[in-house]
């Protein structure tokens, strides 16, 4: 009979379908597993309401659990908003390898633009400060564009949600 | 209807057919960035959008997309302001935008202490993603603020936010836009 533990394990080596170099488990979207007679209950939460990745992500996670040999139960849970706060120390070092900066942490009341607009992000290839906002939204819904002065690189940085 | 979908529905109409009207400034926006902005804020609107449908279509046994697609258009609760096809008045779009966004915290605010545990979590999920369409607005606003042809649009349009008894014509026309390729295969599920 599987364990909450296995389950556990197997969902952690599900990549993130559009950031693969992050697991679900690290990204932070699997709240709670709960395994009760092979019937397994995973409960989500969507990072962005509008992430085309969440069916994937969703699909993913039943298809291991069924190769663990238990029924899976993927409920989505939006009552329990995301932050971006959740992804683990683990994952915000390999989303800072792979070249997206890791999200600020969510000060109270969220994000302000004043912040965004000052110079405390760092560059993930140099390390440095003097970057700039570029656009409050790029390629996919998590992510903002900004340009580093120091190499002249423009980089991703993970919205702080 | 129930007290939820009484209360959800407005909004999530709101976000349907302002994604959508969002989505038309792709490709076409004034610049690149803003090409990328307005598509992504249009795919956060339609997320919150069938989110919002989602849980009113768990109370009434029903699924998001037949609430978002199988009514007619004069069952839509959207406001006037987001039915008008804005394309290609960059001006009257971003006065759209800021009194959309405006009127949207507040109600976000109202919903997020709710009774209702399950819409009160919700509102708080979107309005974290919210925060970032009300940064973009306030950008705008600060921008063109002295433009006598925004600040036009913003007297023109205002009147339009709390305006949800009769649809104009361009509901409709978005609706057969909307629903076109759902209609053509009856009984499909997509």
């Amino acid at each position: 009979m599987v364990t909450a533990a296995e389950v556990w394990d197997a969902l952690a080596e599900i990549p993130d379908p559009e950031i693969p170099v992050v697991s679900l488990v690290e990204l932070g979207v699997v709240r709670d597993v709960a395994v009760e007679n092979g019937h397994v209950r995973v409960d989500f939460t969507p990072t962005f309401l509008g992430c085309p990745a969440l069916e994937v992500m969703r699909d993913a996670m039943a298809e291991r659990i069924r190769a663990l040999g238990a029924e899976p139960e993927i409920r989505v849970r939006t009552d329990d908003a995301w932050s971006s706060d959740r992804i683990s120390a683990a994952g915000r070092e390999k989303l800072r390898a792979a070249g997206f900066a890791p999200p600020a942490p969510r000060a109270e009341g969220g994000p302000t633009l004043v912040q965004l607009q000052s110079t405390v992000f760092r560059c993930p290839y140099c390390g440095s400060t003097d970057t700039r906002l570029e656009n409050l939204f790029g390629p996919t819904p998590c992510r903002s564009l900004r340009y580093c002065a120091s190499c002249r690189q423009p980089f991703e940085q993970f919205k702080t949600l | 209807m129930s007290e939820r979908a009484r209360l959800l529905l407005p909004i999530a109409d709101d976000e349907l057919v302002l994604g959508w009207r969002n989505s038309e400034w792709t490709g076409i926006a004034p610049f690149l960035e803003e090409d990328v902005a307005f598509s992504s804020i249009a795919q956060n609107e339609i997320g919150h959008a069938r989110a919002l449908y989602q849980l009113v279509a768990d109370e009434l046994g029903t699924t998001a997309d037949e609430l978002a697609f199988d009514r007619s258009p004069d069952e839509y609760r959207c406001s006037r302001l987001v039915e008008l096809r804005l394309v290609p008045d960059w001006a009257r779009t971003i006065a759209r935008h800021y009194l959309y966004e405006t009127a949207d915290a507040k109600r976000l605010e109202e919903l997020k202490a709710s009774d209702d545990p399950e819409a009160a979590g919700l509102a708080e999920k979107i309005d974290r993603e919210e925060a970032y369409h009300r940064m973009h607005a306030e950008m705008w606003f600060e921008r063109l603020n002295d433009e006598p042809r925004f600040r036009e649009a913003l007297e023109e349009l205002r009147p339009l936010v709390d305006e949800r008894g009769e649809h104009g014509p361009e509901l409709a026309e978005l609706w057969e836009e909307m629903t076109v390729v759902r209609r053509s295969v009856a009984g499909a599920t997509w």
